[in-house]
């Protein structure tokens, strides 16, 4: 590689970090006040540039001004602004003393609305914008020609990051904003209008996004997948450089734009014989570099630490977890009679439909021993359901026997979850959950990148049970036999030593450690157990689809599972396979029925956080005695 | 007199400018009940937090039976037999009463199959008996979340003795608790000593708590030990008055 090269790409990663750190500043920004890691904040860049798009192409032909970009550009940035503030009011108000899970999962729901209302408003094509008028020349840098926009992008995120700097130091509202970070009791406690502050402060977020989506567009077009491939950089960019921390924000988008750049520069890197494409492989090493400092600097590079509670203060309604009881047998019963009758319908298209059904509950219901029960958040539990499904179609395709194959699963996905967890098991709370989400992430670029061995975006196929299986409905009792021994060992497991000293483990890890309780080894035990059912739920899922593509570990099969957990109840016995049914089914009836089942799955998470948070296995649980006693 | 099951041995503890400990000695034989008072910020809680693993000190020892505790973690301070309860009662807030006492009986043994069938009845003996001794049998299947300050904190008494313990740490025991409350929790720890031979330690803002049931008293005022010896001794040295009344009245009669 060459220095120019090196200096261009330098160049080049600079100007990418400036408009990185744009959108990660306001990320960083609304959390330090509202404790809220918006997941809708890559959406809300995304809405910049098609409104930038948009007002850009409406200004240019009306009035050809050389300013219609600036203009368009402004525009865009306070329409987002406004569009958040909407969101804080209508959504995000009624959630600020919610559980983190069901925050995150909240604004995942705002992403899939957004998603589809941009795909309804512009279409799929991708949209490339105006031209900057005195800015689309280049310069030239070490013998390069270097665009001249890219200079222009490396001067804004000073700029921003001194303009957030005053506004924090020099202001009313910038002492108010601090007041709040530092204690949000004792700021309101001293009079600030705590409302008020919120709507404002994600109201300038939402800007900051605006702008940095707006800003993007001359540099590449706008476009559906923007939204998620952001939000990844941005909250590597925002936990590295400590949650709430904006002159964090800015060392970290340097860290990441630097390190991206040099990876591109690298090329092709021969270590031991095998080629490593590093351009390709950027998404890792960003993830890389996150995992690496927060082993060191578990807040981050800025970041303040948060000592953890002595005791978490759980809704009473959600705390209870109901130990079995007749009646909970009595509806095993009925199930399993229904579920073994089931065939006999002749219903084709049911026996698939059930057989996801299954698949999806042992997924959930292995979530649920790490996050209902343990009170690890994941947002990267596909992880190990894709690392489960890619093991047992690798597996299959080198003609293992179907027995070893699909016992291959579990055991990959539980090696998996022990490296994960001893690396990681020491963080906790939001920090925990964003390695999560970017070890998944992590899995789904290999499983992406690697062609030669996991068959990249295709995949891998031709993976079928073998001939005694072939059968549909003889695969449906295999996969209902496996599906409930796993759901029956994974809801004793709540019951049994371990399974209390874990919930002892989330409730208080001061009284659990002081009873004698190894927190940090019961915590990796479930992640070990949880990884392993999730595998085995990705292995059978090779098997059902005829094969697995990166799909099975992207963020938002991570997300199902949360949805899936939070729709049955974190604490209903039955929570997980109620889950999985409803949202299953609906998924099901709403892509058959409609081109925007996205946005349908989005309302139905808001309406799951508003109207149902105990999900509706734990509305069943606490209506149903009322009724039957009524009833009487 | 016996030798001393806890040593501490020259513990000196600073965060950032702030000196919690300064080169604090002393020890506490099986069977004695000794309480740590001094006002708010002295030290207490840090040489607590020391003493069961939570932080480690910057110089000092902690020796229990004659081992060292440092570099040992919270739970294992707890096989070796050394139970606490927290400033701020500190339960199982998902569980019930009978669950948290069935979990803190099992944490101590090995997960054997009697381990399992306890957990999944939550009913055996020993849990009961552990119910009677701290008067929270009615309260056997109530929410932990859902209970009084006082009841919680006899909870937490129950929990920690689940381990049978040789030393008890009790941080704060009887704050928040009604008077007659204070008395019963105390006379319950105090009579484990003399009937167990536990060695128990104690930090209080209750004046009339510490000289009725400490055998002896540690006076800590900015991380330094000024004083120690018996209740009476204590109640007359001027330099414990000192630092009372310059600093926090001793609320001996209210």
């Amino acid at each position: 590689m060459s220095a120019a090269s090196l200096a261009a790409q330098l160049l080049n990663g600079l100007a990418s970090a400036s408009s990185l750190f744009v959108i990660s500043a306001g990320l960083t920004l609304i959390f330090g006040v509202t404790r809220i890691v918006n997941f809708a904040h890559g959406s809300l860049y995304m809405i910049g540039a098609y409104v930038a798009y948009s007002a850009g192409t409406a200004l240019g032909a009306y009035a050809d001004s050389p300013l219609a970009f600036w203009w368009a550009a402004l525009l865009a940035a306070l329409a987002v602004g406004c569009i958040g503030a909407l969101i804080e009011r209508l959504l995000l108000r009624r959630l600020y003393s919610a559980p983190e899970l069901l925050q995150l999962t909240a604004t995942f729901g705002v992403v899939l609305i957004v998603r589809d209302a941009t795909l309804a408003l512009f279409g799929a094509e991708d949209r490339l914008g105006p031209r900057v008028e005195g800015l689309d020349g280049v310069v030239q840098w070490f013998g390069r020609a270097i665009p001249q926009y890219d200079v222009f992008l490396l001067i804004v995120g000073p700029v921003v990051l001194i303009a957030l700097t005053l506004l924090m130091r020099r202001t009313r509202f910038g002492l108010l904003v601090r007041a709040a970070s530092e204690n949000r009791i004792l700021a309101s406690a001293l009079g600030i209008d705590e409302r008020k502050l919120f709507t404002t402060v994600f109201a300038l977020g939402a800007f900051l996004a605006g702008l940095a989506g707006a800003l993007t567009l001359p540099r590449e077009p706008a476009n559906l997948g923007m939204d998620l491939a952001v939000i990844a950089d941005a909250f590597v960019v925002t936990v590295l450089g400590g949650l709430g921390s904006i002159p964090g924000a800015f060392v970290a988008a340097i860290v990441i734009g630097v390190t991206k750049a040099l990876c591109i520069a690298a090329g092709n890197v021969s270590i031991g014989g095998a080629t490593i494409a590093m351009p390709k492989i950027t998404l890792v090493i960003e993830f890389i570099v996150m995992a690496l400092v927060l082993l060191v600097r578990p807040s981050g590079l800025f970041g303040t630490p948060q000592a953890p509670p002595a005791t978490t203060t759980v809704p009473l309604e959600r705390a209870l977890i109901a130990r079995p009881t007749r009646r909970h047998a009595l509806a095993a019963v009925a199930l399993a009679v229904v579920a073994v009758l089931l065939p006999l319908a002749g219903d084709e298209y049911a026996l698939v439909l059930s057989i996801d059904i299954l698949i999806a509950a042992l997924f959930t219901a292995s979530l649920r021993l790490i996050s209902g029960i343990g009170g690890i958040t994941s947002f990267g539990h596909a992880a190990y359901f894709g690392i489960g499904a890619y093991a047992s179609a690798l597996a299959a395709s080198h003609h293992y026997p179907f027995v070893a194959a699909l016992v291959l699963a579990p055991a990959a996905a539980s090696v998996a979850a022990l490296g994960f967890g001893a690396l990681c098991v020491r963080l906790s709370g939001i920090y925990l959950a964003m390695l999560t989400l970017a070890f998944a992430q992590i899995v789904w670029s290999i499983a992406l990148q690697w062609d030669a061995v996991t068959g990249g975006s295709n995949g891998i196929t031709g993976v079928w049970p073998p001939d005694a299986l072939a059968n549909r409905t003889r695969f449906y009792y295999f996969v209902l036999c496996t599906v409930t021994a796993g759901l029956v060992a994974l809801a004793v497991t709540a019951f049994t030593p371990f399974g209390y000293a874990l919930r002892g483990s989330r409730d208080s890890p001061l009284r659990a450690a002081a009873s004698g309780i190894d927190v940090r080894a019961r915590r990796i035990k479930a992640l070990v157990l949880a990884g392993g059912f999730a595998g085995l739920a990705g292995g059978l899922y090779a098997y059902s689809k005829g094969g697995t593509a990166p799909d099975a570990l992207a963020i938002p099969r991570s997300v199902d599972a949360l949805v899936m957990m939070l729709l049955g109840g974190q604490t209903a016995l039955f929570g997980p396979l109620l889950g999985a049914a409803a949202f299953t089914w609906l998924q099901d009836a709403l892509a058959r029925a409609t081109e925007y089942w996205r946005a349908g799955v989005g309302v139905i998470i808001l309406l799951i956080v508003s109207v149902f948070p105990f999900g509706i296995g734990g509305a069943a649980s606490a209506w149903l005695p009322r009724l039957l006693r009524a009833s009487r | 007199m016996s030798a001393p099951l806890l040593v501490v041995d020259a513990l000196s503890k600073s965060f950032g400018g702030v000196h919690a400990l300064r080169d604090v000695s002393f020890t506490v034989t099986p069977g004695e009940t000794v309480a740590i008072i001094g006002p708010n910020g002295a030290g207490k809680t840090t040489c607590f937090n020391v003493i069961h693993g939570e932080l480690a000190p910057d110089r000092g020892d902690v020796r229990f039976d004659g081992r060292t505790l440092l570099r040992k973690p919270p739970h294992a301070i707890a096989h070796r037999g050394v139970g606490r309860t927290f400033q701020v009662a500190a339960t199982f807030a998902s569980m019930t009463v009978r669950e948290s006492v069935a979990l803190a009986l099992v944490a101590r043994e090995r997960h054997d199959r009697a381990a399992v069938a306890s957990m999944l009845t939550t009913r055996s003996a020993a849990i009961d008996a552990l119910l009677v001794r701290l008067r929270i049998d009615d309260l056997a299947d109530a929410h932990c979340a859902a209970l009084a300050y006082g009841d919680a904190k006899r909870l937490e008494l129950a929990m920690a003795l689940a381990l049978t313990p040789r030393l008890l740490l009790m941080d704060e025991p009887t704050a928040g608790m009604t008077p007659r409350s204070r008395r019963d929790l105390m006379e319950l720890a105090t009579g484990l000593a003399e009937r167990d031979n536990v060695a128990v330690l104690f930090t209080e803002h209750d004046m009339d708590i510490v000289f009725g049931f400490a055998d002896r008293v540690l006076v800590l005022d900015r991380g330094a030990l000024i004083a120690q010896g018996a209740p009476a001794d204590i109640k007359a040295d001027p330099r414990v008055k000192a630092v009372y009344l310059g600093l926090d009245e001793p609320v001996a009669h209210r």
